[in-house]
């Protein structure tokens, strides 16, 4: 039987396109409606390839379902509402579409059949979460969306030549399992990477989204690392490198959040932690891996959106953003305190919390691999997130001090969506069946032990405790921490410059030797040739004739030797 | 902290609940290590079966985490505008 199976991905991009024709009355409605729609469509997609196209004179597959594929789909297009709600009377009309369009490629990701799918909606990822950038309006904004930009077509065009030596070499564009054995796919997983903000890129992640209006770095906390993590999944389950590009990525995330004062930064690097364990996750790469890879992914943008969302209800009410301006708001915010905290919760895996029943999933399949190391260093890290975001994000903005400041609650539309992805993140922790029913294995796991509440509490509380210990040790200062991405804002710069200087210290070098030899020569013309050089000084018509009746005598003297 | 503060600032800030919240906090802590001598943890690897092995390590492990990051703040960390100040 044949059935019309409706690309999601286009349905948002239609969305995203009347947004921006329609009535500003018209357009609430919808982009209220257009991720619900998508979401309807999401699920009308089943399992395999669903539509082709031909693009280039390749038959391309515009469609695939899959259980991680819907997963991922799914709650890119949930992230999308929440997202809308929060945004709609707040952000202009076209961040708001710029963000819907960006949805649109992160569900395109989601559903590509093939490579060459999977890289156009890629790009249209790049191109409009450049825009959601640019829309924080700002001078600082529009120079971090330019670096953004630059490192995500570059991680583009790496990826586009990894694909088309994988066509050209192997005839096939099928996403499936690849293995790092050649170049080609040494291109596919590094374009990837770049993406997941991995090393020794990750600081195009903490750069750009903190540039980004309030209410866009909701939307760019979802989509972009995210659909990277789906296609690591997809092309490179249980590549082992994962795994320590994975651990690097939570430690660098967990200490470079602890340096930062900006709250948002905060947030931003906590993202690279958290894509951390799913990049482990999937470099484990058992069913129970991959299984937590995918889990903790869907957990991690409703908490991470709810966090950004109380960041950028803070910023929009008091135009601040920094700890060191902050606290004390939980007296005329509370509502805004208490969606933050859970948010806060949830990223800690805090039992009754969407991130205990995800991530616990990961560590176990350490423990079940028997990877000692691997599990000791993701316990840590799960006391390290409570440390950088379960109680330093909430402490330094809603408690602390009292900054004098007494903002309201945001809007009506902030709050709702605030409340929404509250109640999601504790009806995931208390009813984890509602998630593990959509995830690509069968889940035979069960988060709620005895053992496994008691040990999960006592190691957040004790992290909870050494932060206020160790809290004189963490006063804030104002200050950026410099990263990697120091050597291609500076350091190439600077070497440009010491380049140019040593260009310009030869050309005056060599323009002065030559200049001076020039005029030696000038000087030398004119000392002969010159008004009063020897050659052309006025002789008198007398020594002319003098010098012709010599010359005529010699010749006729010669004319009387023989032979000459 | 002058009586007048004490009096006019949030309940939740004073210092008198600031010592109760504290006191809860302890007796919380102490309740989750010794809730391990009634639910047998089993661990994977052996040390982490033990009596208060998440407790300590989870302290520990954070206090080195924000120790190092202190040792690593006075190498990278550099004023605001910093990046600003550098392109004028």
């Amino acid at each position: 039987m044949f059935e019309l199976v409706i690309p999601p991905a286009f349905v948002m991009l239609i969305g995203a396109f009347l947004v921006a024709v329609s009535r500003p009355g018209l357009r609430p409605v919808i982009a209220l409606a257009t991720p619900l729609v998508t979401l309807w469509a999401i699920w009308q997609v089943p399992d395999g390839v669903q539509l082709t196209a031909t693009f280039l004179g390749y038959e391309v597959q515009v469609v695939e379902g899959g259980a991680a594929r819907r997963l991922f789909a799914t709650v890119f297009a949930m992230m999308g509402f929440g997202g809308v709600l929060f945004a709609f009377r707040q952000a202009k009309w076209y961040e708001l579409a710029a963000a819907m369009g960006y949805a649109s490629g992160a569900i395109g990701v989601s559903f590509a059949g093939d490579l060459i799918v999977m890289f156009l909606f890629w790009e249209l990822m790049a191109l409009f979460s450049v825009v959601v950038v640019w829309c924080g309006g700002t001078f600082g904004s529009k120079r971090a969306g330019i670096r953004y930009i630059i490192m995500h077509l570059l991680g583009g065009i790496i990826l586009k030549v990894g694909i088309e030596g994988i066509m050209i070499h192997t005839g096939s564009v099928e996403i499936r399992a690849l293995a790092l054995d050649n170049f080609d796919t040494w291109l596919v997983f590094i374009g990837i990477l770049v993406n997941a903000a991995a090393p020794p890129v990750s600081a195009w992640l903490a750069d750009a989204y903190p540039e980004s209006s309030p209410t866009g770095s909701v939307f760019l906390s979802a989509f972009t690392t995210k659909t990277a993590v789906l296609a690591l999944m997809l092309l490179f389950p249980g590549q082992p490198l994962l795994i320590w590009i994975g651990l690097w990525m939570i430690f660098y995330g967990i200490i470079y959040a602890l340096l930062e004062n900006d709250i948002r930064r905060i947030l931003s690097y906590s993202i690279i932690n958290q894509v951390g364990f799913m990049v482990v996750a999937v470099g484990i790469g058992t069913e129970l891996a991959l299984n937590g890879a995918a889990a903790h992914a869907f957990a991690h943008i409703f908490y991470k959106a709810l966090l950004f969302m109380s960041a950028g209800a803070v910023i929009y009410q008091t135009g601040k953003h920094k700890c060191s301006e902050l606290g004390g708001l939980f007296r005329t915010m509370p509502l805004t305190t208490v969606c933050g905290t859970i948010g806060a919760l949830a990223i800690s895996a805090f039992p009754l919390t969407s991130g205990f029943i995800s991530k616990s999933l990961t560590v176990s399949a350490a423990a079940e691999m028997h990877m000692t190391w691997v599990w000791y260093l993701m316990v840590a890290a799960s006391a390290g997130v409570f440390l950088h975001a379960g109680i330093k994000f909430p402490w330094y903005v809603f408690f602390q001090k009292d900054s004098g400041l007494r903002p309201k609650d945001p809007p009506w539309n902030m709050q709702a969506a605030m409340v929404l992805f509250s109640v999601v993140c504790i009806g995931l922790g208390v009813f984890p069946e509602l998630l593990y029913g959509l995830l690509p294995y069968p889940v035979a796991y069960e988060p709620y032990t005895a053992e496994h509440v008691v040990t999960q509490t006592q190691l957040l509380l004790f992290a909870g405790l050494a932060f206020f210990v160790m809290l004189p040790f963490m006063k804030r200062t104002l200050t950026v921490s410099l990263d990697l991405d120091w050597f291609w804002r500076v350091g190439w710069v600077r070497l440009f410059r010491a380049f140019e200087a040593l260009m310009n210290g030869l050309r005056e070098g060599v323009g002065g030797f030559v200049q001076g030899l020039l005029r030696r020569f000038s000087a030398e013309l004119m000392r002969h040739h010159g008004a009063q050089g020897v050659l052309a000084r006025a002789w008198p018509v007398g020594s002319m004739l003098l010098w012709v009746a010599l010359l005529l005598a010699v010749f006729m003297i010669l004319r009387y030797f023989p032979g000459v | 902290m002058s009586q007048h503060d004490d009096k006019h600032d949030h309940w939740l800030v004073r210092p008198s609940t600031v010592r109760w919240l504290w006191r809860i906090f302890g007796v919380v802590l102490g309740l989750t290590v010794a809730a391990q001598l009634f639910i047998d943890v089993h661990g994977h690897f052996g040390a982490d079966g033990w009596l208060g092995f998440n407790a300590a390590y989870g302290f520990l492990t954070c206090v080195a985490m924000v120790l190092f990051a202190k040792v690593l703040g006075w190498l990278v960390k550099r004023p605001e505008h910093y990046y600003r100040d550098l392109e004028k």
